[in-house]
């Protein structure tokens, strides 16, 4: 079903200055005008002009030549549009889905739905109806594709219907060509060659007019891709108008309240709500409106607009926390409706953990990993138990947070340094027999006296993985005289056949 | 949207703190096991031996004693960073030299410069599964003034994880923990089975800055489970309620 605004831009002017047909300033001609590079140029004219001769697309010095009583007014094209979205949206009444055909007319799928409104006379008798009880004047068409419906709305009688076992070329032969939605220079064109009727067009041959309009694709430069979407050969893809509805939250209170500390709570409620429908829709608010209907049925109106989309719901009670001062509850306030009536979409972002770890710490996970992604993995280790008797091998090194591999239980009697060197440092010693205790030993430039010494502690070397000339060490804990601990060990013994006179050397550091 | 925790009031987190007249003779005298309420404390500490680490660890394990109920053991892991240069003077932690309670909770972190020392210390820090952090750095680095050293305490007072830092050949500059230590390695009693033997480890401890102590030597040793300290032999003699040396008195006793 098509539906044609005839005067839609001068009907909407009318509704928004609240007057009646042909009363007041609409009595005499008017006209709203665009402004053009060459001038002012009239886009909508009301009947009393056109009586006197004004056309839309006339240039006004051209308009006020012929009628100089010709008042004007700004045009609107763009609240035009919106007007005729929101009528869309209100067709939809006639049918699951309708499509906007700018500047000024409609399309409803009215598929299967007539007989829901009486058969299909009923339907365009209820639509034309009710289009004027709106105050619009509009004409309307019923026809099984969209673009008969079109023309049948535009050059046929009103409420023309096209019935679906007609043959519609037999019915729409008399209409003229401008009923294909043609582009005027091709319209233009088609009069020239002498076409001047839809039914001048059947009559060629079908190739003839492929080749003379082979160069266009656009359908509306193409009679015959307009031919074929007309009588249904070719499909015609709409773009249907889709209502997005606000996200609305609302109480009804059992009480009506007076007080400010209470209508707090419920705004702070209703922001929470409020919040969690956003969440779910992954919108956030960027004009709310907050409605509060009194007991003696007033409505007061707060208004919030955000300068980015937001759905936090401490940071929109603080906002409305300030618009409510001055509000007059009167004998209370019974229902408040919070509504979203502008959002855009806005993701759901990850929970700040960086606020969080600063009240709570964080999970030993994310230190880990604070750790490993700044350090590297091979700087944050911890040490297992690993069977050797070799000191160094006796510990190793995994990442934190693996399983410990299972180990035998170490043996309590030996004394081990709490820490090791990662590699032995070489000590000159000096001793009283080469096999006994040593005496006094020299690390890093210094001079230890040595107090108290206990050992040797003979690790031997590991002979099922090391070479039959590794030596085996003889471990010593000693004391100096200034209470150091240390762990020295020295590298074989003499007359091992594995080397010269032995060395020694430092491992470990006691506590 | 700035969210202000709670900072605990700083004359409430150290309930020893005393003021006003005869604050000097209110002031307690610090021994093993009480209550410091100390979250960040410094030690100094030769690089030669491991005394600041194994005292560090003394009294980690002392103030942990002291918090955990004895029914539900602490398994919580503790972290040890090191950095570069502490590493190289001193060693890496030796597990079978370990205490048996600490062995298997240790993590540790080897920094390479005293800047990733000091972010994996507070992140340390920060982190609530960590029982305690003992920090290892070598002489003074610039990295580690006394801004970062306020942010460390301030770290560890807002989450209460206590932080041991050691100095190793560190000369006593600004800081701002709450007990510094100068620890160095003292002759260990007789061993009870070989009276040639090296005993338990003792230390010489001065604690000489502190805001809810007296100032004073002790020798201090781990006797398996408990810390014992007795008093330096060559501590200077107490002088009652007369002035300290300037630079050995405690903040608190003003």
């Amino acid at each position: 079903m098509a539906i044609w605004c005839t005067d839609l831009a001068i009907d909407r002017w009318r509704l928004a200055e609240g007057l009646a047909c042909r009363e007041g300033p609409d009595a005499t001609p008017l006209a709203l005008i665009e402004d053009t590079a060459h001038g002012p140029r009239i886009a909508a004219v009301n009947a009393a002009a056109r009586a006197a001769g004004a056309m839309p697309a006339m240039r006004l010095a051209d308009a006020r030549t012929l009628c100089p009583v010709l008042a004007v007014r700004p045009a609107d094209p763009a609240g035009d549009l919106a007007f005729l979205e929101s009528l869309a949206l209100w067709a939809q009444r006639w049918g699951p889905w309708s499509a906007l055909d700018p500047p000024d007319g409609l399309l409803v799928d009215v598929t299967g739905v007539a007989h829901l409104f009486g058969g299909e006379r009923a339907l365009i008798a209820d639509v034309l109806a009710l289009l004027e009880k709106r105050g619009l004047a509009a004409r309307a068409a019923l026809a099984p594709t969209a673009g008969a419906a079109w023309a049948l709305a535009h050059y046929a009688p009103q409420a023309a219907i096209l019935p679906p076992e007609a043959d519609p070329r037999a019915h729409l032969a008399d209409l003229p060509v401008a009923a294909l939605r043609l582009d005027a220079d091709v319209v233009l064109l088609l009069r020239r060659l002498g076409l001047k009727r839809l039914g001048d067009l059947d009559g060629l041959a079908r190739e003839n007019l492929a080749r003379r309009f082979r160069n266009t694709r656009s359908a509306a430069a193409n009679p015959l891709l307009r031919l074929d979407q007309l009588f249904g050969l070719r499909p015609e893809p709409l773009l249907p108008v889709v209502g997005v509805p606000a996200p609305l939250v609302q109480r009804r209170l059992m009480e009506p309240i007076r007080h400010r500390p209470l209508l707090d709570q419920v705004v702070a409620d209703l922001a929470q709500d409020m919040a969690r429908l956003l969440e779910g829709q992954a919108q956030g608010a960027r004009r709310l409106e907050l409605g509060m209907w009194k007991v003696d049925g007033e409505v007061l109106i707060r208004s919030l607009e955000m300068a980015a989309a937001t759905r936090d719901p401490a940071h929109v009670c603080r906002l409305f926390a300030t618009r409510l001062d001055d509000l007059d509850a009167g004998f209370g306030i019974e229902l408040v409706r919070l509504r979203a009536s502008w959002t855009e979409p806005l993701l759901l972002a990850q929970a700040d953990l960086d606020a969080a770890a600063e009240s709570h710490g964080t999970s030993l996970a994310a230190c880990i990993d604070r750790l490993t992604v700044r350090l590297g993995a091979q700087a944050v280790r911890r040490p297992v138990p690993h069977a050797s008797h070799l000191p160094e091998r006796a510990q190793r090194w995994q990442p934190p947070l693996a399983d410990l591999p299972s180990s035998q239980e170490e043996l309590r009697f030996h004394h081990r340094p709490l820490k090791i060197l990662d590699k032995p440092e070489s000590v000159s010693v000096i001793y009283e027999t080469p096999d006994g205790l040593p005496r006094r030993f020299r690390w890093r430039g210094e001079v230890h006296e040595i107090a108290r010494a206990e050992g040797p502690e003979r690790i031997a070397p590991e002979w099922w993985r090391e070479r039959s000339t590794v030596r085996l060490r003889d471990y010593y804990r000693i004391e100096d005289a200034l209470g150091r601990r240390y762990w020295l060990y020295r590298h074989g013994v003499i007359g091992d056949g594995r080397g010269g006179a032995p060395e020694w050397f430092i491992q470990g550091l006691f506590a | 949207m700035i969210e202000h925790a709670h900072l605990p009031d700083p004359v409430a987190l150290l309930p020893g703190l005393a003021r006003g007249l005869g604050a000097t003779t209110r002031t307690p005298r610090w021994h093993p096991g009480i209550a410091t309420g100390c979250r960040h404390a410094e030690l100094f500490a030769p690089a030669r031996d491991a005394s600041g680490a194994g005292l560090a660890l003394a009294f980690a394990r002392d103030a942990l004693a002291r918090e955990q109920a004895a029914e539900t053991p602490d398994r919580r892991p503790f972290l040890w960073v090191q950095d570069k240069a502490a590493l190289r003077l001193s060693g890496r932690p030796y597990l079978p030299g370990l205490p048996a309670e600490l062995r298997h909770r240790l993590i540790h972190v080897a920094a390479v410069t005293p800047e990733d020392a000091l972010f994996a210390l507070e992140e340390g820090l920060r982190c609530r599964d960590l029982a305690f952090v003992i920090g290892e750095l070598a002489g003074n680095p610039r990295a580690l003034d006394f801004t970062a050293s306020r942010r460390l305490s301030l770290a560890a007072e807002k989450h209460g994880v206590p932080l041991w830092l050691v100095r190793l050949d560190a000369r006593r500059d600004l800081g701002a923990a709450r007990m510094r230590w100068e620890v160095g390695a003292a002759p260990s009693p007789q061993s009870r089975w070989n009276p040639h033997a090296p005993g338990t480890s003792t230390w010489r401890a001065d604690l000489f800055r502190t805001h809810t102590f007296h100032p004073g030597q002790w020798n201090l040793r781990d006797d398996g489970a408990v810390l014992t300290a007795e008093p330096a032999p060559s501590a200077t003699p107490d002088h009652g309620d007369l002035v300290h040396g300037s630079g050995d008195r405690s903040l608190a006793a003003g």
